[in-house]
């Protein structure tokens, strides 16, 4: 297939996914806002989840102070920044839009119905929105895409390079989230400690595992277990082994003349987490760990671009 | 020119032409709401599905629909075979006359074409000189646009060889209308139009370079930002060719290639949807982004096929549209089928004095104008516009041609107040490869606006379904 349509097809899945990752965060946070919690907690959590996801900044430049209201329309319908849930179903439909000929006409027409309806709710309805309600109907929207993607087009090259893009983002938002609750798994912490269970039920929330930690545990929840489930456990859709296993796979399913070191690569990173133990990550700090994997992560993406997606200059 | 436009579904007030009586029948029982509603539906599954312009400079993301109007347009079948065997004859003539111009001019010796109407062209390719292309075809795809007159007569009045559009809105025309109104497919037998990609994939195959037995086609398009964007990504998809811009071809040793995840990809045959003028930075406008350096070479090397060729344009330009009739006795000796519509040539001393004359009843057109705009139409034009062209005329005579303001027929269309005749006009699709051959129809565009005669969709044009009976 053409490298242009490959690359609009992962970016159309990663920004898809992005939005997803997104609403589940904000849907986390606001849930948690509305249980009786001193605001400092939450503005604390609202404030490190946005540096993890280098949102801080442009934040901070529209925004005096962190407050759950204003973050919450921030990064779901704010029209001026790029990184919000609208303007990553637009970008997303944008990117369809360029290759809808390569797409299903159901794939198609999800994604285009998805950004019409999102442009009418955030243009007629501005601030009146609710985000609860907004960031609900964009996980359904991304879980139906998903299911369209997966059930209308052909297992062929097309359908693989989305599947990258999907859990390439996926890999790097659950990393990320991870990253901004990084200071509850402190090598000096007790691992053992109970925690504040609504704290972490923001974090399991926002990566749909909240029930399923307690399906696989079916006890209390500690840190432990909390970075096991995410990071190690097969099982687990969202967790990074998940990811990296997924990623390698289709990886491999596309496999060209130039494109053995990108695979090497993502089946090393792919066995690392396959044969690595909870105590090992924990020994090595799960700050560095998070580091080192998101820019494994990051440069796996510049090669799969440059293997694949942005062509190599002809002579 | 009698004023009295053919109205396409009734002879007179109350009484329907004998084609249109079961459809009459039918509309007659619908209650308003249900048709209401049926118009509402049409509209939301346009955007749904996305078939739309892009317009820029508006709120985000802002598109808009080319309208749709449900009532059909329906041609009995006796006038479609007389119709459809004109449309043949016509485009034969002039893909003949256009290889005659890049080879002997045989046409322009025998004095029927004066050289120089030709020659200083600007849609005259002097590049393409002696190049042989595969089957002698240059206009692969033809849009030919019908009026029929006050008397009922089909005429032709404009041949379109370049890059015609509009073929994705008759073939999503027709999904509309089956799928709102399914009940009158059963009722009716219309000739089905959705083979249309299978036939223009199977002709561009067909004029694949010499020696390939199983040629790469891909469909070259300007890019999503192109208004005409969604029929270039719908007709690769209903071929399942692939869609590329500019930037995904490039040439070496004089053949032409993509750019895929697995390499590069030989391309044989390229159905370009962007002007001559954009194709090769090297030879033409040197700033296009949007073409592939080093097509010429590879065109020229006889490595790939482009469709419509390069340099059709000087069969379809409005100062060689005249000269059609003629062409079809001079190349194929026989009579025309259907005829043009009288055209006087501001260039000819005679004509312009008519025409100077008569500017308040005639239409004057630029002869290099597309798209409705560059126009004079004299009964609908106040003084002063036609004094401003009379002066542009009479600096520039051999800019224009003059044609009488047609009475096009008219056919019911959803207006504000309620069903009211508005002016329509056809566009077939003739496809020329191996033989030459047209889906039944066309894409019937119709102006929305009261009194218009402008069917382009720039200007407030909608579109219909056009049925061809088959019984």
């Amino acid at each position: 297939m053409l490298s242009r349509t490959a690359d609009h097809l992962y970016w159309m899945s990663r920004y898809i996914e992005r939005a997803e990752s997104l609403a589940r965060l904000v849907d986390a946070h606001y849930r948690m806002s509305l249980l009786p919690h001193s605001p400092e907690v939450l503005a604390q959590s609202l404030s490190a989840t946005m540096t993890a996801l280098h949102m801080q900044q442009a934040y901070l430049a529209r925004h005096e102070r962190v407050t759950p209201k204003s973050v919450f329309e921030f990064v779901s319908l704010d029209r001026e920044y790029g990184g919000s849930i609208f303007n990553c179903l637009k970008v997303a439909r944008e990117n369809a839009r360029a290759v809808r000929g390569s797409l299903t006409s159901e794939l198609w027409e999800t994604l285009n119905s998805t950004w019409l309806d999102a442009r009418s709710q955030v243009m007629r309805r501005g601030a009146q929105v609710d985000i609860g309600e907004f960031v609900e109907w964009v996980k359904e929207r991304s879980h139906l895409t998903r299911g369209v993607t997966v059930g209308t087009m052909m297992h062929d090259e097309a359908f693989h390079f989305t599947r990258i893009g999907t859990f390439l983002e996926r890999a790097d938002s659950t990393a990320r989230i991870l990253t901004a609750h990084q200071s509850d798994f402190e090598p000096g912490a007790d691992a053992s400690v109970v925690p504040d269970p609504y704290e972490w039920s923001v974090l399991l929330r926002a990566l749909s595992a909240f029930e399923v930690y307690r399906r696989a545990y079916r006890d209390v929840i500690t840190p432990f277990r909390v970075a096991q489930l995410l990071i190690l456990r097969d099982d687990m859709p969202r967790s990074l082994l998940r990811c990296c296993k997924e990623v390698y796979a289709n990886l491999k399913s596309v496999s060209n003349a130039q494109s053995a070191e990108t695979e090497r690569r993502a089946g090393e990173m792919h066995a690392m987490l396959h044969f690595t133990r909870m105590e090992e990550i924990l020994g090595l700090g799960l700050p560095r760990f998070l580091e080192q994997f998101l820019s494994r992560l990051q440069d796996l993406g510049v090669r799969i671009a440059s293997d694949f997606l942005v062509p190599p200059a002809e002579a | 020119m009698s004023a009295t436009p053919y109205n396409e579904m009734y002879v007179n007030e109350g009484a329907g032409r004998p084609h249109y009586q079961r459809y009459t029948r039918w509309l007659l029982e619908q209650p308003a709401e249900r048709l209401a509603q049926k118009r509402a539906e049409a509209d939301a599954l346009f955007h749904r599905v996305g078939i739309t312009f892009a317009v820029y400079g508006q709120d985000e993301g802002a598109e808009r629909l080319i309208p749709f109007d449900i009532v059909p347009r329906v041609l009995p079948r006796e006038e479609w075979v007389r119709l459809e065997a004109g449309l043949k004859q016509r485009v034969r003539a002039l893909n003949a006359f256009i290889h005659d111009i890049y080879h002997d001019q045989q046409i322009l010796k025998a004095g029927v074409i004066p050289p120089e109407q030709i020659l200083c062209n600007s849609q005259y390719r002097p590049e393409m000189q002696g190049i042989d292309v595969p089957g002698g075809i240059y206009a692969h795809i033809a849009g030919i646009d019908i009026v029929r007159d006050g008397a009922g007569e089909f005429k032709v009045l404009e041949d379109n060889l370049r890059v015609p559009s509009g073929v994705s809105y008759m073939l999503e025309n027709r999904k509309m209308m089956m799928r709102l109104f399914p009940e009158l497919f059963s009722e009716h037998r219309v000739a089905p139009v959705d083979h249309y990609p299978d036939v223009l994939l199977d002709n561009l195959r067909s004029v694949a370079p010499t020696g390939v037995a199983d040629p790469t086609v891909v469909l070259l398009t300007a890019g999503a930002h192109n208004s005409a964007y969604f029929e270039h990504a719908f007709l690769a998809q209903q071929m399942g060719i692939e869609l590329v811009e500019g930037q995904d071809l490039f040439v070496r040793d004089e053949a032409v290639f993509m750019r895929t995840t697995q390499g590069p990809q030989r391309v044989d045959v390229i159905y370009r949807r962007i002007d001559d003028d954009f194709l090769d930075p090297l030879v033409f406008r040197p700033d296009s982004m949007l073409g592939v350096p080093g097509l010429l070479t590879a065109y020229r090397a006889g490595r790939i096929t482009i469709a419509n060729a390069i340099g059709t344009g000087v069969a379809d330009d409005k100062s060689i549209y005249p000269y059609v009739p003629e062409m079809i006795r001079f190349y194929l000796g026989s009579a025309p089928i259907i005829g043009n519509v009288h055209t006087w040539m501001l260039r000819k001393k005679e004509d312009l004095e008519y025409v100077l004359a008569h500017l308040p009843e005639l239409v004057v057109k630029e002869v290099h104008g597309a798209g409705g705009y560059g126009m004079l139409i004299g009964p609908a034009a106040t003084k002063s516009e036609i004094e401003t062209f009379r002066r542009l005329i009479k600096s520039n005579p051999e800019r224009y041609i003059a044609q009488p303001t047609l009475a096009l027929s008219t056919c019911p269309t959803f207006a504000e107040a309620g069903l009211a005749p508005r002016h329509i006009d056809l566009r077939p699709f003739v496809l020329s490869g191996s033989d030459v051959s047209i889906v039944p129809g066309g894409l019937t565009r119709v102006a929305l606006i009261y009194g218009s005669l402008v069917v382009n969709s720039s200007q407030g044009g909608g579109t219909k379904d056009t049925w061809v009976l088959e019984s």
